[in-house]
């Protein structure tokens, strides 16, 4: 008898849904069967940035035949606020507009095209205020959506006015549209006694739950939110899901019918948030060899009109800042800035890979002041040795796999070679340049907050063995739903074919954190884990004393158990044991340990361990025209010992193909009204196949468990890679260096688009004529 | 409201429709087939291709009068009852997919571009496929899929 189930941990199993995506019966919330009676909703949004406004006239609108229901900030019965952080974050603009696309009105009616008719007859007259729609205005005016947050190590000025070499830099780093492929989607149906149960396309039930209850003036159980899956999340369906979820059910409420908000590609794309832009400013102080002595460092982040999550956006820009670097003496100030754009919001990495980005520019500037090259710098700054292992924030690394990473990654992508090469090639090469780089990351996992660090979820066996599995995470195609079932099959032993896992409800499983954080499968897992465990001993219990054998004679085997000499198969003690009044359903509950983290003094250690990876890129851009390519990546992430290798390397590749887009071809642009230009796939470039490094070269780091007690010691794999991407960003930038003899700092911000490179290219033969 | 037929998965269907829907709107919210979806509303992503006479078509940029009379083949006409095309296969065996959402569009397309390219090189299929967009998977696993699915079709 085979005695390993189909589908423990670390195999490399399909995901669940696979059959089902490729013939299209996996359904998403737009595919569901319309109940009789359905409305759809369309959003009337503010076209301009910041105004007053005066007078709103829905009579027109309410007069289209087939419109049902009109709801504006007026019409909500609860409290109009939708905060995820703070307080006072209005789901339908409230006499004020804050940015353009701000929703102030949403209609619901027979058709869609009846809706979105009757929302453009919507008739407002807006009084003008002056907006605030960059970065820079909002630091001179000193508007923050929230305190300005402050993490500091050391006596950063002497150790400034001490250094041997000091120099300042500016870099700044453009946004990111998450543009899952199934655009944010709400359904609404009332239910008896006035409740609400709402499908939504959600990364976090529990907040859209508590969103929607506000807002009708509800308790929390009369609402229930349920996700079976989402067309991708990235971030982008955490807070902003409530937006559309609320409306959903604002209008539900209003017309008594069932509501379906889909916002088409467009207005999701002027109406939910998306990554912060950033500018960063710096003074560093190094010594000869390059080594970091001090560092004052301001990220300014383009918040939008309110904070959402923005203040835990910068806490963990703030945490990341030091990437793999030991920094003495430091000050990192975080500017949360309040600016009449859209509100930004989650994006894969949560800030991570805007400090990322920041500390490695200031790798870039040392090396260039000392005409050293950077790797070298890097390696002279890394964590490690007595005293220099503790982060800014108050840390201590104690898993630290950044030696053995870049050793084994420069020799997998041979990368002394290829830089004798390049160089070699830059030097007869008039019009293309190469560059090369390798970029080391760190990054840590759990969430900042610590009471977030909890999940729950819940078991069921049923007596002929099949096995139901609920919990709090959510599916936005990440695999989630797979993992956290390989973990229940591998507890009981049994082929995960037994188990059902179904949609995440805030009915089944309370009090949720988002899937968010990388955190999904280490959070989930375990809370699944135990749930199945106690069921699993109880089972054990029972099978001892029914059969009359010590409990270590009680083996779980594959599919079957093995009681004293007696096998019986999983399904036949399951009926066995609810013939004899035993319970065969159970919850879990897990938290995650060791964790603190003052927000106050942005100290402590809030992470329960880091996770590892690198990448060596290797670019070429055309000095005429700015154009680049990516030539080859190889990649090595740490996923400790991982649940399911083919689902890891699906996010790292995946992740890395989307931080290449935010660093090269991703662009967000605004017009002078505060418009956003680029609103659809047409002006907004998203990598498509042919942006793939022709060799890509992907590996798992081998042998590496993690050193904390994770679930089967593996590691969460959601968002680092995303950063690994910054690998693409620094060979085009030493590519643009070339064109100076790498002795000036190339002036290239992000992403790298063409007009970027060519400018910075432009501006080195200036320099350097 | 004219009348619109066509054979859709080997079935003549029939519908008195606006002359103003698209191909989409009517195979999604008229025949239910809701396996071809919608991504960008706008005719650029690819989410929503299917094949009119053999050929693949982003159907949100068609109207269904256009497909009168016309053979449509959806994601959901590819599988042999429980024996999936070579191309479904191939993307469940090389997990070509995440969310799952701009699969069945990216099979349409890649089964249309196999039949014109009976042995298509990485870079044939690279190229061929932009049309589509995939923000999960960064495609690596899809080029492979592809690939293998030509081999046997």
């Amino acid at each position: 008898m085979n005695d390993m189930p189909k589908g423990g941990v670390r195999q490399a199993l399909r995901h669940d849904s696979a059959v089902k995506h490729v013939t299209g019966e996996a359904q998403y919330i737009d595919d569901m069967p319309e109940l009789p009676g359905t409305l759809h909703a369309w959003l009337a949004t503010s076209t301009k940035a910041h105004a007053r406004i005066l007078r709103m006239d829905l009579s027109a609108a309410l007069a289209l035949p087939g419109v049902a229901a009109i709801v504006t900030a007026r019409d909500i019965p609860g409290r109009n606020d939708i905060a995820p952080i703070l307080k006072g974050e209005p789901v339908l603009a409230d006499g004020v507009v804050e940015h353009v696309g701000h929703p102030f009105a949403a209609v619901a009616a027979e058709t869609m095209e009846t809706a979105r008719r009757a929302a453009s007859l919507i008739e407002v007259e807006y009084e003008e205020l002056p907006p605030i729609l960059s970065i820079e205005q909002a630091i001179a005016e000193q508007a923050f959506v929230s305190r300005v947050l402050t993490m500091q190590r050391g006596d950063w000025r002497e150790g400034l006015r001490q250094a041997r070499h000091r120099r300042t830099g500016q870099l700044e780093i453009g946004g990111q549209d998450h543009f899952y492929l199934e655009s944010q989607v709400a359904l609404a149906i009332p239910q008896e006694d006035g409740d609400m149960l709402v499908h939504s396309s959600t990364q976090h039930p529990t907040e859209v739950q508590h969103g929607v209850a506000t807002l009708l003036g509800l308790a929390n159980n009369a609402v229930t939110v349920e996700c079976r899956r989402m067309g991708g999340g990235f971030g982008g369906k955490e807070s902003q899901a409530t937006i559309i979820a609320g409306i959903a059910a604002l209008l539900a409420r209003r017309s008594s019918r069932p509501v379906k908000l889909r916002l088409v590609r467009d207005d999701d794309m002027i109406v939910t948030g998306k990554r912060h832009d950033f500018l960063i400013r710096y003074e560093v102080g190094f010594d000869d060899e390059g080594r970091i002595e001090a560092i004052d460092m301001e990220l300014a982040a383009r918040c939008g009109n309110v904070a959402d999550l923005s203040p835990a956006v910068l806490t963990r820009a703030l945490c990341h800042m030091d990437n793999c670097y030991f920094l003495p003496a430091v000050r990192a100030r975080g500017l949360p800035c309040r600016t009449n754009t859209v509100s930004n919001t989650a994006f894969r990495g949560f800030g991570g890979p805007q400090g990322m980005l920041a500390i490695e520019a200031v790798i870039g500037t040392i090396a260039h002041a000392l005409g050293r090259p950077a790797d070298q710098v890097r390696a002279a700054n890394y964590y490690g040795g007595a005293g220099r292992d503790v982060t800014p924030y108050g840390q201590r690394i104690r898993d630290n796999l950044i030696p053995r990473i870049t050793r084994e990654i420069a020799a997998q992508a041979d990368y002394e070679r290829r830089r004798r090469e390049i160089d070699a090639f830059n030097a007869t090469s008039p019009v293309i340049r190469k560059g090369l780089a390798l970029f080391p990351l760190k990054f840590g996992i759990s969430f900042n907050l610590p009471t977030l660090n909890q999940a729950g979820a819940l078991v069921h066996v049923y007596t002929d063995g099949s096995v139901h599995l609920n919990h709090g995470g959510t599916e936005m195609g990440q695999g989630l739903f797979t993992k956290v079932a390989q973990v229940v099959a591998e507890v009981f032993r049994i082929d995960i074919d037994h188990i059902k896992v179904s949609a995440a409800s805030t009915a089944k499983v309370p009090n949720t954190s988002a899937t968010a954080a990388s955190s999904g499968s280490d959070l989930n897992g375990m809370a699944a884990m135990q749930a199945a465990q106690t069921i699993k001993n109880r089972m054990i219990s029972f099978a001892a004393e029914h059969f009359g054998v010590l409990p270590e004679q009680v083996e779980f085997a594959a599919n079957r158990i093995i009681v004293g000499n007696r096998t019986l198969a999983f399904g036949e003690l399951a009926h066995l044991a609810w013939a004899n009044r035993i319970s065969l359903s159970a919850t879990g509950f897990y938290r995650t340990p060791e964790i603190h983290f003052d927000l106050e003094r942005m100290q402590g250690e809030p992470f329960y361990y880091f996770t590892y990876g690198a990448c060596v890129a290797e670019a070429a851009i055309d000095t005429l025209t700015g154009e680049s390519r990516i030539l080859r990546a190889d990649i090595l992430q740490d996923c400790g010992s991982s649940l399911n290798p083919a689902i890891d390397m699906g996010q790292i590749e995946g992740g890395f193909v989307q931080g290449m887009g935010w660093l090269t071809c991703e662009e967000l642009v605004w017009d002078a009204t505060g418009a956003l230009r680029t609103h659809a796939p047409s002006t907004y470039k998203i990598p498509v196949s042919r942006d793939l490094p022709p060799v890509f070269n992907v590996r798992i780091l081998e042998d590496a468990p993690n050193r904390a007690a994770t679930v089967f010691r593996s590691k969460g794999i959601g968002e680092p890679p995303l950063m690994l991407a910054i690998a693409t960003w620094l060979a085009i930038r030493d590519a643009v260096a070339s064109v100076g003899g790498h002795r000036h700092a190339p002036p290239l911000d992000a992403p790298a688009t063409p007009e970027r490179i060519l400018m910075a290219v432009e501006a080195l033969r200036k320099g350097a004529g | 409201m004219p009348t619109v037929s066509m054979t859709v998965n080997g079935k003549t269907v029939s519908r008195d429709v606006e002359a103003r829907t698209l191909l989409v709107q009517f195979l999604r919210e008229h025949l239910n087939l809701t396996g071809t979806h919608v991504g960008c509303d706008t005719s650029q992503c690819g989410a929503c291709v299917v094949h009119v006479d053999g050929r693949s078509v982003k159907s949100c940029t068609m109207l269904a009068a256009q497909a009168n009379g016309a053979s449509v083949t959806t994601i959901e006409g590819l599988a042999q009852g429980d024996k999936l095309h070579p191309m479904q296969e191939a993307f469940r065996e090389h997990h070509a997919l995440q969310c799952g959402f701009c699969t069945p569009g990216m099979i349409m397309s890649a089964i249309d571009l196999v039949k014109r390219n009976p042995n298509p090189s990485e870079e044939t299929i690279r190229h061929e496929l932009e049309g589509n967009i995939c923000r999960c998977t960064g495609y690596h696993n899809i080029v492979k899929a592809v690939k293998a699915a030509a081999a046997n079709m």
